[in-house]
């Protein structure tokens, strides 16, 4: 369904946060501004950095550590590319604080290719968020990849021109995440571990209380924005669309182009592949078969073509979730 | 009439949404369909080609053998429009404003050179009142937006935006039954889905 008819909405949410908070002066008597090279009425607005991922849908967006990377990646055809210092796989493996890339790096990978290039912050990090936005990254992942700096609170993203993206696991998650400004959500899943399970359990919990607000009195809408503590308005028109109101990707554990149907097939606009591409033994075959699953997820034909791109023998291992310790989980951190 | 929206990649749900509200608006029935196959091009009145990545878009089509048919089915007269990335497939030249030649593939049927991503990154996407000529004044959303550099017969502007950097920049180009936009239509109104919808009906 369109995502055109929740603009309005959000415009008005968006006014209600600005109203309400004045942080942008508050931020400013604290030092904290940054140029904004056109006014706020004609860049950066809703319009704009809700459309934004809307041109994304259907698409790939890949993770990747360099240009040569990222070349791969446009080639084989990925609508983005997102930058990182270790792919979440390396993430896990290497422990310790995990952060935002390399400036120069993402810099250079924004002069070799032409598709949009986003890269990832540690929650609740305002100052790596304002740096990306400073050197002109197109979508920032407020990522509980990176390890959170914040406990308590995400960024308020509606003081930001650039559109950022936020993980979650629930209905609940996703709406505190449009609320605190959020362009555009995907499922959280459990990062670098190759395995699909849990992007699945969220992108159905994510349905499944969407489908039952739908077919619910406006007193349950009520008692659910209570209890997701976000506007009534909010939920109501979540109901109403039968989806949310911003492009929502799959993210976490796609490793195979079935994967990747199988989430567009849940209700995903498009994906996020991490590890699943740079960790396989066949990464431009993977990375183009991927691509054809998640624009033709519904012809089977095309997903049997995908598929016999990629061998298994050349997947990633994956992690089996029951092997992890419950603090070696990333779905749980910034909730 | 039966409308199409090629549907390999970009916002093609938000088209289908304008083309069914359009259809309505002015009373013609249509029946909306996605374009995802070649024979899905067979008997469409008009077509859409959304905005999205043009790379993508293109590189699917390619693999999927629809690009020519494509090409054929827009050379044939069938009223199409094209926004952003759509209209970056239907120029004869693309260049990108930081990369420079991108030799992706293309439809090469639209006369126009035009240079991507011109405006800037996405912090410098922007929405502004753009006046077209014949369709009226729209709020346009320009992302990531391409700039017609130049135009040539049969190909002409339709529509400018006075921007702070890029200067008096060509926003809408339209050459006989094609209508290319570098911004989105799709996001605010349902005007230029009308036009196409009418030029379809032979109203136009």
């Amino acid at each position: 369904m369109s995502v055109a008819g929740g603009l309005e909405y959000l415009e008005k949410l968006r006014d209600f946060f600005y109203g309400l908070a004045e942080l942008r002066d508050r931020l400013k008597e604290r030092g904290f501004t940054w140029p904004r090279p056109y006014p706020a009425e004609e860049a950066g607005t809703v319009k704009v950095k809700v459309g934004f991922p809307a041109m994304l849908r259907n698409g790939v967006i890949m993770d990747v550590t360099n240009v040569e990377q990222a070349q791969i990646a446009e080639e084989a055809g990925a609508v983005g590319v997102m930058v990182l210092d270790k792919l979440p796989y390396d993430v896990r493996k290497a422990g310790g604080v995990a952060r935002m890339a390399d400036l120069k790096v993402i810099e250079e990978v924004m002069s070799h290719v032409t598709i949009p290039v986003s890269a990832k912050v540690r929650i609740g990090h305002y100052y790596e968020a304002f740096l990306l936005q400073e050197i002109g990254v197109d979508l920032i992942d407020e990522s509980e990849v990176l390890t959170p700096v914040d406990d308590q609170h995400h960024i308020n993203k509606w003081f930001f021109t650039v559109p950022f993206v936020n993980g979650c696991r629930e209905l609940c998650e996703a709406l505190r995440r449009i609320s605190e400004g959020a362009s555009m959500i995907r499922s959280k899943g459990e990062a670098g571990t190759g395995n699909v399970s849990e992007a699945v359990k969220h992108f159905k919990a994510l349905y499944r209380a969407i489908n039952e607000l739908g077919a619910a009195e406006e007193e349950r809408l009520r008692d659910y924005a209570r209890q997701c503590q976000v506007p009534l308005e909010l939920v109501a028109l979540t109901a109403k669309m039968g989806r949310l109101p911003v492009i929502t990707f799959a993210a976490g554990g796609i490793a195979t182009p079935a994967d990747a149907a199988l989430m567009m097939w849940l209700g995903a606009d498009g994906v996020f592949v991490g590890s699943g591409i740079f960790k396989s033994q066949d990464p431009r075959q993977r990375a183009e078969a991927i691509v054809l699953a998640t624009a033709k997820w519904d012809d089977p034909e095309a997903v049997v073509e995908a598929q016999k791109m990629v061998s298994e023998r050349a997947a990633m291992v994956g992690i089996d979730l029951k092997t992890l310790k419950p603090e070696e989980l990333l779905q749980t951190r910034g909730l | 009439m039966k409308v199409g929206v090629l549907a390999l990649q970009g916002d093609v749900e938000e088209h289908l949404e304008a083309f069914r509200r359009a259809a309505a608006e002015l009373n013609i029935s249509a029946e909306v369909v996605r374009v995802k196959r070649a024979d899905q091009l067979d008997g469409l009145s008009a077509l859409a080609i959304p905005g999205g990545e043009s790379t993508t878009i293109g590189k699917l089509a390619q693999r999927l053998g629809i690009l020519d048919r494509l090409r054929t089915v827009v050379e044939s007269g069938v009223p199409t429009l094209a926004t952003c990335a759509g209209a970056v497939l239907l120029a004869k030249e693309v260049s990108d404003a930081i990369v420079g030649p991108t030799g992706q593939p293309l439809l090469a049927v639209l006369n126009a050179a035009v240079v991507r991503n011109a405006y800037g990154r996405q912090r410098d996407s922007f929405e502004a009142n753009v006046d077209v000529e014949g369709v009226g004044t729209v709020r346009a959303v320009f992302i990531r937006a391409p700039i017609f550099a130049k135009t040539w017969p049969p190909a002409r502007a339709i529509a400018h935006v006075d921007h702070p950097r890029a200067g008096r920049a060509i926003a809408a180009v339209r050459q006989d039954h094609v209508l290319a936009t570098a911004f989105h239509p799709e996001l605010t109104t349902t005007a230029f889905h009308k036009a196409v919808l009418e030029m379809a009906a032979g109203r136009l």
